[in-house]
């Protein structure tokens, strides 16, 4: 069943309000910015409705843009609807002073571990996570690795010194 | 099908009526070499070919290996097959550490030797930064085949080590450089 | 005697005077977690009270590797996610990158691929299958079908040289045609596995002391599993018909005739019988694969785009434009177009998905692998909640957690 995304941004603009920034997309999905302050709002909207019924979150990543002011970190969700086999991606951009989103523990059990591998990657904050503590990651670890200015390799190793190839 | 048992070679010594004399070490490496209790300790992929190693095709069994140790009190050979992560460090030390002498050491495949493809903040760089290591199997995965030629290099070294070396200043300095009480 | 929902839903009983538990370490390193993770559990005698996994044994840091790699290096980093099914990976890696450079590849392609696919699949619930069996005390079943997963390494050797890690194909199709050995192979194999894997099947699924092991022990309701974001094996025993390869057909899957299995308790047993009933699907879909190639032109197995396919060699030395195009692709400096695209793959564990965001650039900006076994990890202590401490050895090996994939 083909799902018109003209009728689920409707659908959401009647019953939530006007909370999506769609983005255009070549490749067929419905992609759309939201504001971290609706999210929640969308989200738990999206997974009770009747209609569409988006009650699978198939995937939570962050993502980090250095160049973009005031929206460096965003984290990017894909929830699907288990009936109608459609998705929808969402994406939340939000500040690297403040990195604060609402968590959707609460909506999917799923996005407990997906929250916390993006905390422990990016270091966004999700607030009402119940144990936000690093997952992958040695607990140690002060920083999150896939900022884009975090180095790949062990900055502290020996083995590649110039000493050991004769230079 | 006639089934085919070979028995090994004893070590050179002398041999008479009713007697054969031959050095401690060798015997004791004779039957040390060909009754090995491997410890297994797989994180990933090296692992899947391990279970290759051990099972109907390949049968490690034909090594005297049979019998896995998934105790490390127990266990003679440590067989370190897959990455290890800064995060796992401490507990293949650990495991080393419970280990009795005499014990040895192969690190199986790229990742175990050195780091491998992954050449990241969270993968150590080849587990001889933290426990000594005495045969390195390359590959990523090894072949089976390369597995068994491991053990049997290690076979090699068990079966020619004195009964002393475990007691020598040179091992104990070996312990010494990292830091293995 | 209780069972263990009144079990359960006394230890929810708030009132229930303080009984003293015991804590109890499972893991990191013991034989019978398959991988290395651990889970602290909280015991009352034999039962498990609740549960808490660590996890991050072998984190590689794949996402980070993967956006200082150009697209085709990547390839080997997913042979290593989940390593019982490479192929399945790298056929769904390639899949993404096409998807977002807009190459559509022939049908004879498309088939060749799922006959890859299809044997990873076979190999990947055959190995979960039978070391269920022998984490149940019957380990005459693993020696025996694990020889046929030898067989199935010969036709990836034969294929693309490499056992288990295989780095198969390329974006666009195969690096080389099949040889008239890897039909002659496949052949043989689906002549022959079908008798021991019959054998192994009626040496278990109706054997009472395997099924009294595995029946209601680690079940999970339906909305439970979505809500964890269950897919592949583990959802389908709950009772949903969910698969991508009919959902959401890649490959040319629709061409193919199949049936989906399903369960309806989400209990280890259900999930040892449809995996079980999917490797005979997949033979199935093995041999309608073998016809499908036969009927189609031969000789053809790569995309007709020289700008992202290598061109075959003796172009190169003659031809400027094949020599440009050569030295692009192996340099990385392909002209990918702006943009991001999510492609998932049913691999044999469930939804295996790249999300993928490209600026332009040579490397992915951003690669997200969605692993399914890290998604459905989370839900083990729940599933295990109030049983016996040998039922959950019982249910992790079930729900097969590969390492590598979980911790990427």
């Amino acid at each position: 069943m083909v799902v018109n995304h003209e009728d689920i941004i409707s659908h959401i603009k009647d019953n939530v309000g006007d909370v999506l920034k769609v983005i255009p997309d070549d490749y067929g999905v419905l992609i759309a910015e939201v504001s971290v302050h609706q999210v929640y709002k969308l989200i738990s909207f999206l997974f009770k409705d009747l209609n569409y019924k988006f009650n699978i979150l198939v995937d939570l990543c962050g993502v980090h843009y250095p160049d973009r002011k005031g929206e460096e970190l965003g984290v990017v969700y894909h929830i699907q609807s288990m009936s109608l086999r459609t998705r929808i991606r969402l994406k939340v951009f939000v500040p690297i002073e403040k990195p604060e989103v609402p968590s959707l523990t609460g909506i999917y059990a799923a996005a407990n571990w997906m929250e916390r591998e993006t905390y422990d990657f990016y270091g966004i904050l999700f607030l009402g996570h119940p144990n936000l503590v690093r997952i992958l990651n040695m607990d140690e670890m002060i920083d999150f690795p896939m900022r884009k200015e975090f180095p790949l390799e062990d900055p502290k190793r020996r083995d590649k010194e110039d000493f050991h190839f004769g230079r | 099908m006639s089934s085919q048992v070979t028995i090994t070679e004893a070590p050179p010594g002398i041999e008479g009526q009713g007697f054969f004399a031959t050095k401690l070490d060798q015997v004791v490496g004779l039957a040390r070499k060909n009754s090995i209790w491997p410890l297994p300790f797989a994180t990933s992929c090296c692992g899947i070919e391990f279970m290759s190693t051990m099972s109907s095709h390949y049968d490690l069994a034909r090594f005297g290996s049979e019998r896995l140790s998934f105790t490390p009190r127990q266990a003679d050979l440590l067989m370190v097959m897959g990455t290890i992560a800064k995060k796992m460090g401490p507990v293949l030390r650990q495991v080393y550490e419970q280990m009795a002498e005499p014990r040895w050491v192969i690190a199986v495949g790229a990742c175990a030797s050195s780091g491998g493809i992954f050449d990241t903040y969270s993968v150590l760089q080849g587990i001889d930064l933290i426990i000594p290591v005495d045969v390195y199997v390359p590959g990523c995965p090894p072949r089976p085949e390369q597995i068994i030629d491991g053990v049997m290099r290690i076979q090699d070294l068990i079966g020619k080590e004195s009964i002393r070396r475990r007691n020598s200043d040179e091992y104990k300095q070996l312990m010494e450089e990292y830091m293995i009480r | 005697m209780r069972t263990n929902l009144e079990y359960k839903a006394e230890f929810l009983n708030p009132d229930m005077p303080d009984i003293p538990y015991t804590t109890l370490n499972l893991g990191p390193t013991h034989p019978a977690t398959h991988g290395i993770f651990q889970n602290i559990l909280k015991m009352d005698g034999e039962r498990i009270v609740s549960g808490e996994q660590t996890i991050g044994y072998i984190h590689r840091a794949f996402e980070k590797i993967a956006e200082r790699r150009p697209f085709y290096q990547i390839t080997p980093l997913t042979d290593r996610l989940n390593y019982c099914s490479a192929p399945i990976n790298n056929i769904g890696w390639h899949l993404t990158v096409e998807k977002l450079l807009k190459v559509s590849v022939p049908k004879r392609v498309d088939y060749m691929r799922v006959l890859v696919m299809e044997l990873a699949r076979v190999t990947d619930h055959l190995i979960c299958n039978s070391i269920l069996g022998v984490d149940t005390g019957a380990l005459t079943g693993f020696t025996y079908v694990y020889q046929f997963r030898e067989k199935v390494y010969e036709i990836y050797e034969e294929i693309c040289g490499a056992r288990l890690t295989t780095n198969m194909g390329r974006v666009g199709g195969f690096e080389r045609d099949f040889s008239p050995k890897v039909f002659e192979l496949t052949r043989k194999f689906l002549a022959e596995f079908p008798k021991i894997w019959r054998q192994f099947e009626s040496l278990l699924s109706r054997n009472r002391i395997f099924m009294d092991r595995t029946m209601k022990t680690g079940p999970i309701s339906v909305e439970r599993a979505l809500n964890y974001g269950f897919t592949g094996p583990n959802l389908r025993a709950a009772g949903i018909d969910y698969d991508l390869r009919v959902a959401d057909p890649y490959c040319s899957y629709e061409d193919f005739k199949f049936d989906i299995p399903v369960g309806t308790t989400g209990d280890t047993y259900d999930r040892f019988v449809v995996r079980n009933e999917e490797i005979w699907q997949s033979l199935s879909i093995i041999e309608q694969a073998l016809q499908k190639i036969e009927a189609c032109e031969p000789g053809v197995y790569h995309a007709d785009s020289d700008r992202y396919y290598l061109p075959p060699k003796q172009e190169v030395y003659r031809n400027m434009e094949a020599l440009i195009y050569h030295f692009k692709i192996v340099m990385g400096e392909i002209e990918a177009p702006v943009g991001e695209v999510y492609k998932a793959v049913e691999g044999a564990n469930g939804e295996l998905g790249f999300y993928l965001i490209s600026d332009g650039g040579r490397t992915p900006y951003r690669l997200h692998f969605r692993r399914p076994s890290f998604i459905y990890y989370q839900a083990f202590p729940e599933m295990v909640q109030g049983q016996m401490l040998s039922d959950a050895i019982v249910v992790m090996s079930s729900m097969n957690v590969i390492a590598g994939e979980l911790d990427a």
